[in-house]
């Protein structure tokens, strides 16, 4: 990989929405080089000596936190984890005070995770360290959309062109937003499917397709990217049941049988084994579920690396 | 003490008159009104190149006194709304506690007597404790004084209830104003529902739930023969709905705000709790019908919903930052500049659902420049071009949605009852 002009230095990374081809596939190129460094027997290098990381969550996760907290000691770095249940936001604090505090204490980056859309954004405007968005409520989790397109990258070679088709609740996924900006910017043909009630037709104005019967969605898909379904939707009155939701829209073998016979399965977990999916799906040979968490830390590794380092050094330690 | 306002082109849609022409001020009240009077005794207000109209009236406004003067207060808001050019302001009964009582209404009256820089209407609460369970003490209120009646901040869900109170508050001829949209389906939304907030994972407040809302309200007005004014028309169907009623005789009037007339949802891009609102900031083609509507006189009045807040409140993530922001200070600039100088309004139009429309619907004097009427006189100038710095804010609440555009139209001078309480954009009372 040669010096590139292009450079995420000390850039937010918010939302995959208006990110440039170029750029994702600057982290795309980075990770594969960082997927090295996790099979090595020593991991540790010494590129992110010195630099701080503050993972402050605001929800609970165990994937995204711990690939965020491993990628960051993988590459020499100090990372702190705030759990804000065990933090000063118990006891009122604002969000803008609890991100001067952090930003006090010398920090270099912050990976938030929070409930709310638009948090991510917000704390940029605030802080000077790079934020990098965790997730923020229903709106992007920019690095899950990366790592989603890595696994396919790896798996199909390429991405323009690709049918992918995102199934389930995609009206309250920040998974099914940041998916369908990067893939739409690197030429994929996204399809979306769920139940009416947790779509939104206007979502067409991304480009995409949306589909209320899975099976139609499926049709001679590359890609199946299930997401989790949140029983609390139930609740709401959003769908009935678990046990009609797994019936009218769950992906099950023969669901995957309309697709392409080499189709990949994703699932940015946690998992509802029984419910979105089935587990001999879960488990078969075209899920790449374990992957994309493997995945997800060569990408968290990439984007710590871009945003500290520029992307200058990457073959220094590949 | 005389006032002469000289040489500026007069606007009073009471009479229709449009023409240049001088203003003779005299114990507060408006003595001549003509072409080249002189009067040697009065003070020579320059008004060349202004607009001489009656004075503005806000009937809607969030003065959040008493209890929430973090947000605001009578002195800061009577202060805003002088510096906007209003000379009255009619406040929301959604203070702590909530105005439910005459002592309330009685209370605030001689507060705003007091400390009031411009003149202030009360509106009293439907319900006691604005719970929405039992009827307030409306007649008790007129009584005393209250210009109308509401619960505005949220729809009275009970339709029996609200039924009653338009029965209620017709005996004494008192208006009724309704906050409506439709509880249930705006639960949990804070934005309007459309393409922006699929994009922005914000869960949405749908159209349709104001539609409904304002659906029930006329029918139930309808049905009781009783007048309704609704408050904030922000969607097509609610334009829709009203005009029809309007065509079949039901006594119902309408507003609308700038920020509905002017903004879309698309303000919303970027998370700025400033652009939180309700009802929400909506499309592009609900835009358009609403200013159809004001243009065929579906929607009778301008008001801004001035909704301060305390800059902490606003400061934070955008789910829990409260909703509404300030209007009377950009109000009148945002209209000029998005409704007057693009051509689709006339000045006289614009005064008319500034003035004598709210004056109208209130019931109330006002939004005339009658010889022998109580000289509450507004002037402005409409191509005065300013940029909106909210830190200049008479009001104690920052956030506006137009924070930092360019505006052209400004009110120059505010006069309630012969007595100057702004002039070049400094209160002075």
């Amino acid at each position: 990989m040669g010096k590139s002009s292009v450079s995420l230095k000390n850039k937010d990374i918010l939302q995959l929405q208006g990110m440039s081809e170029a750029h994702i596939r600057l982290v795309l190129d980075t990770a594969k080089q960082m997927k090295d460094i996790i099979d090595r027997d020593i991991k540790k290098v010494p590129t992110l000596r010195g630099k701080s990381i503050i993972n402050l969550f605001y929800e609970p996760s165990t994937r995204t936190r711990t690939s965020f907290e491993l990628a960051g000691k993988y590459l020499g770095a100090d990372v702190v984890n705030i759990t804000t249940s065990a933090s000063s936001v118990v006891k009122g604090e604002s969000l803008r005070d609890t991100l001067l505090t952090i930003e006090a204490m010398g920090v270099d980056v912050v990976v938030m995770r929070h409930e709310v859309e638009g948090s991510a954004q917000f704390a940029s405007q605030i802080l000077k360290p790079v934020v990098i968005n965790a997730g923020d409520g229903a709106h992007e989790h920019p690095t899950q959309g990366l790592l989603d397109m890595f696994t396919i990258l790896q798996y199909k070679q390429r991405i323009e062109g690709l049918k992918v088709v995102i199934v389930g609740d995609i009206l309250h996924s920040r998974v099914a937003r940041s998916n369908i900006w990067g893939l739409k910017t690197l030429g994929a043909d996204v399809h979306v499917a769920g139940p009416a009630t947790l779509l939104a037709r206007e979502m067409e104005s991304m480009g995409i397709t949306v589909h209320t019967s899975v099976e139609e969605a499926i049709e001679g898909a590359d890609v199946l990217n299930v997401l989790r379904i949140q029983k609390e939707r139930q609740g709401k009155g959003l769908f009935p049941s678990a046990r009609e939701y797994a019936r009218l829209f769950g992906i099950n073998s023969k669901r995957l049988k309309l697709a392409k016979p080499d189709a990949l399965v994703m699932h940015p977990g946690p998992m509802n084994r029984g419910l979105e999916i089935a587990p001999d799906v879960a488990y078969g040979d075209q899920s790449a579920i374990q992957e994309q968490v493997k995945n997800g830390l060569a990408i968290r590794m990439a984007i710590l690396y871009l945003v500290l380092m520029g992307g200058e050094e990457v073959e220094t330690i590949a | 003490m005389k006032r002469l306002l000289k040489g500026g082109r007069v606007i009073d849609p009471a009479s229709r008159i449009d023409m240049l022409a001088d203003v003779l001020i005299d114990g507060g009240k408006i003595v001549k009104l003509g072409r080249g009077i002189s009067a040697m005794d009065a003070e020579i207000v320059d008004c060349s190149g202004k607009i001489v109209a009656p004075g503005l009236i806000d009937m809607h406004v969030h003065l959040r006194d008493p209890g929430l003067e973090a947000k605001e207060d009578i002195v800061s808001g009577t202060q805003a709304a002088a510096a906007g050019g209003f000379t009255m302001v009619a406040c929301m009964a959604n203070t702590r506690p909530p105005v439910d009582s005459s002592i309330l209404v009685e209370g605030l009256r001689e507060r705003a007597r007091r400390d009031g820089i411009v003149r202030v209407g009360v509106i009293g609460a439907m319900t006691k404790g604005m719970e929405g369970k039992e009827l307030a003490e409306i007649g008790d209120m007129k009584l005393a004084g209250a210009v109308a009646i509401s619960e505005d901040g949220h729809h009275v869900t009970r339709s029996n209830l609200f039924l009653s109170g338009l029965e209620y508050a017709a005996m004494f001829n008192c208006p009724v104003i309704t906050h409506a949209e439709d509880a249930d389906l705006v639960s949990g939304g804070y934005m309007h529902e459309g393409t922006v907030s699929a994009v922005l994972g914000i869960p949405g407040r749908p159209s349709v739930a104001e539609d409904i809302a304002i659906s029930r309200d006329i029918m139930l007005a309808e049905y009781a023969g009783a007048p309704i004014h609704i408050a904030h028309v922000s969607s097509k169907g609610a334009v829709e709905v009203i005009r029809a009623a309007k065509q079949r005789g039901v006594k119902v009037t309408a507003e609308a705000t700038p920020h509905h007339l002017v903004l879309t949802d698309e303000a919303v891009y970027g998370y700025d709790t400033a652009t939180k609102v309700n009802p929400p900031l909506r499309s592009a083609d609900h835009v358009a019908a609403l200013r159809a509507g004001l243009k065929d006189g579906t929607i009778d009045a301008i008001a801004c919903d001035h909704a301060p807040h305390a800059f902490e409140e606003k400061d934070v993530e955008y789910r829990y930052a409260p909703s509404g922001f300030t209007g009377l200070e950009t109000s009148l600039g945002v209209i000029l500049t998005e409704l007057y100088h693009t051509g689709e309004f006339s000045l006289m139009e614009i005064v008319d659902k500034m003035s004598q429309q709210p004056a109208k619907i209130l019931g109330i004097a006002g939004g005339s420049l009658a010889e022998g009427a109580v000289a509450d006189i507004t002037v402005f100038d409409p191509e005065y071009c300013w940029t909106v710095e909210t830190d200049k804010f008479y009001t104690r609440g920052k956030a506006s949605p137009f924070a930092g555009k360019s505006l052209k139209g400004k009110a120059v001078l505010t006069m309630v009852e012969g007595k100057i309480v702004m002039r070049d954009g400094q209160v002075t009372a």
